[in-house]
């Protein structure tokens, strides 16, 4: 690990490991991730992509080792003050996560009302990133009567609505056609030029690869064994 | 978030559960309709009985040595007790004659009688006429005077009813817990339910930074409405009944007994909404804590 890199890190893992029973989802991982970078996670199915990003925003506790987020040690984190910090990051999932029974407008508007911003700021801002993402004109319709790379677009939207540092994304072209990934990664693509942190945990490196400039680290049985550049 | 914002999300899930919502809020109405209709009955027969007593009226009867010459003796004794609103002197003639009166169709049998059977005696109205305990000792006290034969206050059939009206009482109060605690299961099932038909809601909520406040809020809030609207329906379908029976009642007994039936007081409306609003929230309460244990 670089000393002077490290100082500067927004996100450090210590020897990480995760157990779920006998298995080893995370094997003494450690990392250190500079705030802006844009970091691919690959690796083969059951690598451990996806339990990487759950200890981040503490779906899951780290059985051993240590987290730490702007120098914020995630051990430590209260259950008062984890809402905090899940407000720092944006998340987009596979299977989108977007409530049913609330329309795009207010899937998107619900990160800023859990945050107590005015009503007024919210309508403003939602309206402003469903422009960007090119969902506007559906802001009143239910996600179920949504394609799939439209609600991705509004997993995106959400996820960036708040102005994150950090964006998780979980397998976020899995379910994609071709079309639909390349979209939504230039919206990320072209968010991370804003200056935030990305990761994006996916199989789908031949997209990643022909798209993205960042880091790749892959993962196998839960154990870091490579990081490298990609241009 | 604002009260208003969480009131209005409140609102919009009790539409979008509205099935689930109306069962609650009619169980809690019918519950609370058993409580108000045993409380109005509870009231009203209260203060029959109160009515009854509260005459504090007695009968002493005196011994056949007695003659009227006596009488002032006897007014200054009983007055000496203390306790006596109001004194009349009833003698054996007059007596008689109220009998003969009452009982105008057996005039022969009186004609038979070769003197008055009747004993003077004196009608009195007691200060102390709530206290039922008071009546009978200061009843007692009048007994051990000098010249009196007897006195009657109604004491066998009034203590023989109060009893078994306290224990109906008891049976009543027990009814309301009972159908207090049906309500209470209702209303934290009904949240229970809510709560897993929102189980994705509530994990993208916390996933984007809600707080527990932010997530149990708006539940508190259904359960708050439930209880206040169920207690208003239960309230209301009570009072609908009470027009249409105590007119009946008014109607076909008032030929015989006077009776003042009135609905509940505005005190203890309040208080049966109030209870009714507690019991939505308390519902909610324990279904949160149990779930989100």
């Amino acid at each position: 690990m670089n000393l002077d890199s490290s100082k500067q890190a927004i996100i450090r893992l210590f020897n990480v490991t995760k157990r779920y029973g006998a298995k080893l989802a995370l094997n003494d991982v450690s990392v250190d991730i500079q705030p802006g970078e844009f970091i691919f996670i690959s690796g083969p199915s059951g690598a451990g992509k996806s339990t990487l990003l759950k200890v981040l925003y503490l779906a899951e506790k780290v059985s051993e080792g240590q987290i730490l987020i702007n120098g914020m040690n995630l051990a430590r984190i209260s259950a008062s003050k984890l809402p905090r910090l899940r407000r720092r990051f944006g998340m987009v999932f596979q299977d989108f996560k977007l409530i049913p029974g609330r329309t795009v407008y207010e899937n998107v508007a619900l990160v800023l009302e859990v945050a107590g911003e005015k009503p007024s700021y919210i309508r403003k801002k939602v309206m402003h990133v469903l422009r960007t993402t090119g969902m506007e004109k559906k802001a009143n319709a239910l996600p179920p009567t949504l394609s799939g790379g439209e609600q991705q677009r509004v997993a995106v939207a959400r996820a960036v609505v708040g102005d994150p540092d950090i964006i998780l994304a979980d397998e976020p072209t899995g379910s994609l056609d071709q079309a639909s990934a390349r979209l939504v990664l230039d919206f990320l693509m072209a968010y991370h030029q804003k200056g935030a942190t990305i990761l994006v945990a996916s199989h789908n490196l031949h997209l990643m690869e022909s798209m993205v400039r960042g880091r790749n680290i892959v993962l196998d049985q839960g154990q870091l064994v490579k990081t490298s550049t990609m241009l | 978030m604002p009260m208003t914002r969480y009131i209005k999300k409140a609102l919009a899930d009790i539409r979008s559960n509205r099935f689930l919502n109306l069962i609650t809020i009619v169980t809690i109405s019918l519950s609370i309709l058993v409580v108000s209709l045993f409380l109005l009955f509870f009231e009203n027969a209260s203060r029959v009985i109160e009515g009854w007593n509260q005459g504090g009226r007695a009968m002493i009867y005196l011994e056949s040595a007695f003659s009227p010459e006596m009488l002032p003796d006897l007014e200054a004794r009983i007055n000496s007790l203390g306790e006596v609103d109001e004194m009349q002197f009833i003698p054996k003639s007059r007596a008689l004659e109220r009998l003969k009166s009452e009982m105008s169709s057996h005039t022969g049998f009186f004609d038979t009688l070769k003197q008055n059977p009747l004993p003077h005696a004196l009608e009195i109205r007691m200060k102390t006429h709530g206290d039922f305990q008071k009546v009978a000792a200061f009843a007692k006290k009048i007994g051990a005077l000098d010249m009196v034969e007897s006195v009657e206050y109604g004491q066998g059939w009034l203590a023989r009813f109060l009893k078994i009206f306290s224990l109906f009482r008891i049976t009543g109060y027990a009814m309301c817990g009972l159908f207090l605690l049906i309500a209470l299961f209702i209303t934290a099932n009904t949240v229970r339910l809510a709560f897993y038909s929102r189980r994705l809601e509530i994990e993208i909520m916390r996933l984007v930074g809600a707080t527990e406040a932010f997530i149990k809020t708006p539940f508190y809030v259904e359960g708050l409405f439930q209880g206040f609207l169920g207690g208003l329906l239960g309230l209301l379908i009570l009072l609908a009944a009470f027009f249409t029976v105590s007119s009946g009642i008014s109607q076909n007994l008032s030929a015989y007994v006077y009776l003042d039936i009135r609905f509940l007081s505005v005190k203890a409306m309040g208080l049966i909404i109030l209870a009714s609003t507690f019991l939505g929230w308390f519902g909610c309460y324990l279904s949160l804590k149990q779930i989100l244990k």
